[in-house]
Formats: structure tokens, C-alpha cells, sequence
């Protein structure tokens, strides 16, 4: 229980903390909210006049704190450009992206964890050159590349889906996946790389351990001790390095969304940083943080499960 | 093994059942679901995100769209003329101060009110006085002296002298008085009514079916954003949009037959923009020099594969009577001349520069670099320093922190004012810092004049004035290339930056 209360309270402090840094260095960079939406049509008098009514002539830590009592008690404030509350603009975004990088998780850990098993249980096969030079290849393309590929042999030459029109989620949510699961390939694929690699380097040293000899030489077949053993101790740094990976698939998606033309919360970031919109910076700023810390919680979770020495509190 | 082989099964069902969709792609739609359904789907690079307020709006993206959903007393013709919109008629008193307007019978707003005179008084009130926060100012209403609505169908406008500009000004779109959701759920008395705006995803706008006037074509129009480049030509070659405007002229080649590509000109003075006040370009003669050693044909011809019309003053060949030809080639093609000119200036090594361009306008992007190119040639060492938009905006542009730019400038409405008032010395938004007593004389004298010829040889007058002093180094007019999917047509040009929705029909 105390455990608990300790990771909600981690939770929370980091993001206020990183709401705070965002909230801090979107006040320093040039350009502030009331020039860009005024644009071409502002003069001294009339940014002032807005600044006023936005509330942004007052020093940007009082506003922080404003800001911060307004999230606690569930007001994210109204966006600047499309003057509509922020939640209602960014909830539809919010379920979009969150589908988008579960289908790029859940395809990296179904492809990358028997293909990983694989290769590390075979060493000079005839074949690991041509593993070695796929997974380089996959850790070299940018998503964006692959992204542009897939619409070009899938939508342009095959047609299984129309690059552009994304079904909505609510109304058509097969036909919203089946959209997302080309987007997530193209996520998914330099991950899957490094995934792939991270775990068949961990399984080949852990094989060199001692136990594992002592385990072959009492007459222990080579795949069960590597299934038994080796996997629940070579797991434990992958489920870290997939909870990070979860992490970088939501910033992966930022360039994604914009290739695929998905109206996710990737574009929505990049746009309102764009017009210095920071009710809706804020807001995503903050959902992707706590996105972030709870892979991370997961992850622990995940190793604990895995690992009971890690149980109690206890860190390796 | 068996285990992994049934997990392998297990996954492979499983990506085919994504893949063939679960339930059924109804919402699939393809161009000819959409010619059925007597729709189009439109792309545009940017989103509406903006007040939607047409008196509130100051992106040009946003006008561009909004065009097709307001309209004002009268409106502008493709031609560059103007046309009563919900008024009937209207008559100009003997001493050219008062107007008199009969509005048409009925005209409804997409809320169904029935239009009446008051809305008029209140919107041209609510453009004149801008106490509202947000409001553009019309400075041209500044000569009202009153508004009145003498009866439901009858407005009277007096003005303290007379103008001939005046009228091109009351295309300021009429909004109903007492409606306050202006902002995010517009309502106007266009042939199309605004239905949703979806942020970062798309506009949809519909037939309003109790127009006055010729009703538009369509049932339903989709504003698809897509920003990227890349993806908005996929979209089109994909079949997910039927209509796409502003494209260059390579990607109009990569579109194939599917597409016939309509060519306007996007009415924008796109030009080198030089500060004034900053060195070296408060010489004239270092300005002239930068004039001689750039090539506008040259940089038509290399970043725009010859689309585009060179223009020599703040004017565009779309506005017809006031653009003066003769000054296109007032500084012909001639690094010479440009290298004589800067040794005189006291810099016969040349000098270095930055040009700070917005970054998200390709075509300005490319201009720039061919700039930097053609002035190496005369020993001046450009430097491009890419900005946000949001950066030119609140530092070039209202900071007037910047020492050259390439962007374009384009004119709220049909009138030579709209372009050539913003380099008067005291102009708020003088970016340029441009201080010409003469030109400041000239404008002066141009808006007292009435009659009509005098006060375009006026205007002309101030254009040379700007050429002769080389207050910008000007390039040209972008071309407007439009791809259009075959079986589409009825896409009109205008000499201001909008897109007309209600004339595009399905030929079949």
C-alpha cells in the first residue's frame, strides 16, 4: 500500500515538474500567443489589449500557478486559436494516438520476443547474416521513409486502404485500426530492430553464466534451460527497455501522424507549439508525461511479476 | 515449438482480421461514393485555426475558406468588380456622401433569421468602432459619420467626404445582431452554411439551401487539412481528396492523368523585402543595386519551372487598372550596373545580409535560395535565417527586427489602398520602415481624389514612386496551380485570395 501511495505521488510530482518546464520555456521562446493570433494584423496597442484579456500581462509564474490550480480541479482552459475548452479538442486525439501506439507496442512485442528467442538460440546459423543485415536496416529507416513506402505499394499500387481518409474511430473502429495498423508498421519496425537485438544480446550473455553451464551439464536440454531460466532473467532489462520504447513510440507518432494524415495528438502538439496555443501545449505536455511515468510503472510492475526479488520496494 | 507455432497462428489471425476491417468499410469512401453523394473532399495545408468570426479572422487561410459562408453588402466578381450581394441596389447621393442601400427581399441566414437592416448597421458598427476585442479594424470606415437602417429593407451610410474606394469596403461580411457564437459556430448568409470544424482534421461545409442567389453546385463540401507536402500528394493520388489548390508546379507533374490542373495566380507581391530604416538598406543606392542584381525571370524559371508573372512595384497584374507594366522592368537583369552601384555606396566588396524567411512557405523558401545564389554573383553574401511563422510574425513583421525577407503580401480587398497604404511613413504595419514624403503626399492626395482616372494615375504614381526609390526588391505574382480530379470543373480565379466552392460541379 505504501508502495502505492509512493509511485502515485512520483507520478504526480513529475508531472507538475514537467508541466512546469513547459510552461516555463514556452514563456521564453519568441513569438507569444497574442502576436500570433493577431498575425499580421497586430499593432502595439492591440497585442496589448490581448495580452490583457488573456491574462498574459502578468509574470508567467503567477500563471503557472493559475494554470496548475485549474488542472486539479479538472480545467484545462480554452484553446486560444479554436476558442473551444481544450478537453473537448484533444479527448477524440487522445483515444487516436493511444490506439496507434498500443498497435505499434503490441506488434513489437509479438514480432521482436520470438524473433529475438530465435536468433539468440542459434549461433553461425546460415541465415544470421542475413538477420544481422535486416535488423540493421530496420534500426537505419526512419519511420517516415517506411511510412511513405507502405502508403506507396498499400494505398497507391495495392489499394487496401485510401491514404487520407481516415474512418473514425467511433463510428468505424475496424476500419479506423486497419488505417492505424499501416501507420503502426512503419512505427513499429526500427523498434522491432532494436528490440529484437537488445534481447538476443542479453540472452547470449546470460547463457555464458554459470548457472546455465551447471544447469547443461546435469543433462538440461539447451531450449528448456534457455525457456525456464535464461528468459526470466534476460526479460527483466527488455521489459525496461520496452517501457522506454513506449515512450519514444508516442514521440515516433508525431511524424507518423503527419505522413499518414491522422488527426492524432502528435500534429495537435506540433500545431499548437506552432501558434503558441499553450492551454493545449499544456494539456499534452502533461498527458504525455504521464504517459511516460506509467510505462515506466508498468514496467516495474511487469519485473516484479517476473523477478520477486524486485518485490517490496526493493530496486536492483 | 507447437506452443510458438499456435502464438504465431494466433497473430497472424489476428492482423487479418484488422486488416480485412472487423465490420464492414462502410466509411470507406471513394471519388465516385463521393460523386454520387453530389460531394468533394478539398485539401488545404493549414488549418482553420483561427477565430471563425469573419470580423475576428486575420489568417489568410482562413478568409480563403470563409469566402463561400459570408458575404456583405456587396461582393467581389472574378473579374475584379464588385456586385450587390444582399443588397438589392443602391444609390450614391449628388455630393457623393450618402448611400443608399435596398436590401433583397427574405435573405436568410444559415440560422434561418431573415436578414433585416439592423444586422447591416450592427456589423458595419462593430467593423468601424472594434471595441470588441479581436475585431479587425476596417480603417476605411473610419469616414462614417453614420449607419442608419431607415427601414427593415433600407440603409443609409453617410460619410464625411466622398470616396470611390468606399464601396469595396462594404464586403465586410453582415452577421446576424444578436448571435454570439460567431467564433466557433459561424452563421452568414453564404450559398454555403459551416456545419463542424474538427481541429487538426478537416471543415465541413453544406449547401445552404435557402440562398438568395444562384445556389451552389455541391451538397457537401470536406476541408481536408494535411500539412505535409508528401502526404497531401498521396491523398490526392490515393483518391482521398478531389481538389487541391496552391501546389507547385512539380508537384502538378507527379499527378498523372487522374487530374487536370486549373492555372490562376495566387495575388500575392511576393519580393525581397528590404528594411528601410536598418543598414545597408537605408541607402537607396545599395537597394538599387540589390534591384539590378536580381533576376526575376532567372528565379521564375528555376524554382518555379516558369509559372509565376514578375512584377517591378507592390501591385499585381490581376488588379488591371492599376498595375503599371512599364515598371516591371524598370531595373533590367545587370550585375554590372548592381557591382557599380555598391562600390559607390561604399561597398565595392559587397557585404553580408540574412534573409529571414518563414519556413513553412516553400515557394518563398525557394526563392530565397535562388536569391542568395544571384547575389553572390555581385560579392553580397545572403544568408537565409528560416523562422516559424509565428517568429516572422511577431519580429519581422510587428517588431520590424529583421534586415531582409522574402514573403508575400497579399490585399484584404480589391482596392490599390489595400496594397500601397501600408508603406505610408505613419502605417502601423509598415514593416519596411519605407519614409517617402512623396509617397506619403501622393496617398494623401489619391484618397481625396473622386474622380476615378485621377486617382488610378494617383495609385500609379505611388507604384513608381516605390520602383524609382526600390523600397523592396520585387520578384513576382506566384502562380496558383489548382489540380482538380477529372470529372470536376468550375474553378474560378479571383484577384484577391479566395476559393469560390459554389461554381465547382461533376460535369456528368
Amino acid at each position: 500500500m505504501k508502495y502505492a501511495a509512493r509511485r502515485i505521488a512520483m507520478l504526480l510530482l513529475t508531472m507538475v515538474i514537467v508541466s512546469f518546464f513547459a510552461f516555463a520555456a514556452f514563456s521564453m521562446i519568441s513569438g507569444d500567443p497574442a502576436t500570433a493570433m493577431l498575425g499580421t494584423t497586430a499593432t502595439p496597442e492591440k497585442v496589448a489589449a490581448l495580452r490583457a484579456e488573456l491574462g498574459l500581462d502578468r509574470p508567467w509564474p503567477v500563471r503557472y500557478v493559475e494554470w496548475l490550480a485549474g488542472f486539479f480541479t479538472g480545467d484545462l482552459g480554452i484553446s486560444y486559436s479554436y476558442g473551444t475548452p481544450v478537453w473537448e479538442l484533444i479527448a477524440p486525439k487522445v483515444g487516436l494516438t493511444l490506439c496507434l501506439s498500443l498497435l505499434s507496442f503490441m506488434l513489437i512485442v509479438a514480432v521482436s520476443i520470438p524473433l529475438g528467442l530465435r536468433s539468440a538460440g542459434r549461433t553461425g546459423g546460415r541465415l544470421e547474416w542475413l538477420g544481422t543485415v535486416m535488423n540493421q536496416l530496420g534500426m537505419a529507416v526512419p519511420p517516415f521513409f517506411t511510412g511513405i513506402l507502405l502508403t506507396w505499394v498499400f494505398s497507391t499500387m495495392l489499394h487496401w486502404f485510401i491514404h487520407g481518409q481516415m474512418p473514425s474511430l467511433t463510428q468505424n473502429f475496424g476500419g479506423a485500426l486497419r488505417y492505424l495498423l499501416f501507420a503502426a508498421v512503419a512505427l513499429a519496425v526500427p523498434r522491432i530492430a532494436m528490440t529484437t537485438r537488445m534481447l538476443r544480446s542479453t540472452i547470449r550473455r546470460e547463457m555464458e553464466r554459470d548457472y546455465v553451464r551447471t544447469a547443461i551439464s546435469r543433462g538440461n536440454d539447451r531450449s528448456g534451460v534457455l525457456r525456464r531460466h535464461v528468459l526470466k532473467n534476460a526479460l527483466v532489462p527488455v521489459v525496461t527497455f520496452l517501457a522506454q520504447t513506449m515512450a519514444e513510440i508516442v514521440a515516433g507518432s508525431i511524424v507518423v501522424e503527419q505522413v499518414f494524415a491522422i488527426p492524432g495528438l502528435g500534429r495537435m502538439l506540433v500545431a499548437s507549439i506552432g501558434s503558441r496555443d499553450y492551454p493545449v501545449v499544456q494539456a499534452i505536455v502533461v498527458i504525455l508525461a504521464f504517459w511516460v511515468v506509467l510505462s515506466g510503472t508498468a514496467a516495474d510492475i511487469v519485473n516484479q511479476r517476473i523477478d520477486p526479488r524486485l518485490r517490496m520496494g526493493g530496486r536492483t | 515449438m507447437k506452443k510458438r507455432l499456435m502464438s504465431l497462428l494466433l497473430l497472424a489471425g489476428l492482423l487479418c482480421a484488422v486488416l480485412t476491417g472487423c465490420g464492414d468499410g462502410s466509411a470507406e469512401e471513394t471519388p465516385e461514393d463521393r460523386a454520387a453523394a453530389n460531394a468533394i473532399t478539398v485539401g488545404i495545408a493549414q488549418d482553420l485555426d483561427d477565430s471563425l468570426d469573419p470580423h475576428k479572422t486575420v489568417k489568410a487561410g482562413t478568409r480563403e475558406v470563409m469566402f463561400n459562408v459570408f458575404e456583405g453588402l456587396m461582393k467581389p466578381t472574378p473579374d475584379g468588380d464588385l456586385t450587390p450581394a444582399i443588397a438589392e441596389n443602391y444609390t450614391v447621393s449628388e455630393d457623393h456622401k450618402t448611400y443608399t442601400f435596398t436590401l433583397r427581399e427574405g435573405v436568410k441566414f444559415h440560422n434561418g433569421d431573415t436578414l433585416t437592416a439592423e444586422d447591416v448597421v450592427y456589423s458595419i458598427n462593430r467593423c468601424a468602432a472594434a471595441t470588441e476585442t479581436g475585431i479587425v479594424q476596417v480603417e476605411a470606415f473610419s469616414v462614417i459619420e453614420a449607419v442608419e437602417a431607415v427601414d427593415e429593407r433600407t440603409v443609409t451610410i453617410t460619410i464625411s467626404e466622398p470616396s470611390n474606394e468606399f464601396i469595396s469596403y462594404l464586403t465586410t461580411a453582415v452577421l446576424p445582431a444578436d448571435y454570439t457564437e460567431q467564433d466557433t459556430a459561424p452563421v452568414g448568409t453564404g450559398p454555403f452554411r459551416f456545419v463542424s470544424r474538427t481541429a487538426q482534421d478537416s471543415i465541413v461545409l453544406e449547401r445552404f439551401e435557402d440562398y438568395w442567389g444562384t445556389p451552389a453546385q455541391m451538397d457537401k463540401v470536406t476541408l481536408k487539412i494535411i500539412e505535409n507536402a508528401d502526404s497531401l500528394m498521396m491523398s490526392l493520388q490515393s483518391g482521398a481528396i478531389d481538389l487541391c489548390s496552391h501546389l507547385t508546379s512539380t508537384q502538378v507533374d507527379q499527378l498523372g492523368d487522374g487530374f487536370t490542373v486549373a492555372e490562376g495566380t495566387m495575388n500575392l507581391v511576393q519580393a525581397l523585402y528590404l528594411n528601410n530604416a536598418a543598414a545597408p538598406f537605408d541607402d537607396v543606392r545599395v537597394r538599387r543595386a540589390l534591384s539590378y542584381a536580381v533576376d526575376k525571370q532567372g528565379i521564375i524559371d528555376l524554382a518555379f519551372d516558369g509559372y509565376g508573372s514578375p512584377i517591378g512595384s507592390s501591385m499585381y497584374p490581376a488588379f488591371g487598372k492599376y498595375f503599371d507594366e512599364d515598371l516591371t522592368d524598370y531595373y533590367e537583369y545587370d550585375p554590372e550596373k548592381a557591382k557599380e552601384l555598391l562600390a559607390e555606396a561604399g561597398y565595392p566588396d559587397g557585404f553580408e545580409m540574412t534573409i529571414t524567411v518563414p519556413s513553412n512557405y516553400k515557394p518563398h523558401m525557394d526563392t530565397a535560395e535562388v536569391l542568395v545564389q544571384q547575389l553572390a554573383a555581385v560579392g553580397v553574401t545572403a544568408t537565409i535565417l528560416p523562422v516559424e511563422w509565428e517568429s516572422w510574425v511577431s519580429d519581422a513583421y510587428t517588431g520590424r527586427q529583421f534586415q531582409s525577407t522574402v514573403v508575400g503580401v497579399d490585399a484584404a480587398n480589391m482596392t490599390a489602398r489595400a496594397l500601397l497604404e501600408r508603406f505610408t511613413s505613419t502605417y502601423g504595419s509598415n514593416f519596411i520602415n519605407y519614409n517617402s514624403a512623396n509617397y506619403d503626399a501622393l496617398f494623401q492626395q489619391a484618397l481625396a481624389t473622386y474622380d476615378d482616372a485621377e486617382q488610378t494615375a494617383l495609385y500609379k504614381a505611388m507604384e513608381r514612386d516605390l520602383t524609382e526609390n526600390a523600397a523592396n526588391v520585387y520578384i513576382q505574382d506566384l502562380a496558383d496551380l489548382v489540380a482538380v480530379r477529372r470529372g470536376l470543373e468550375g474553378v474560378v480565379f479571383y484577384p484577391i485570395y479566395v476559393l469560390d466552392l459554389s461554381g465547382i460541379h461533376y460535369t456528368a
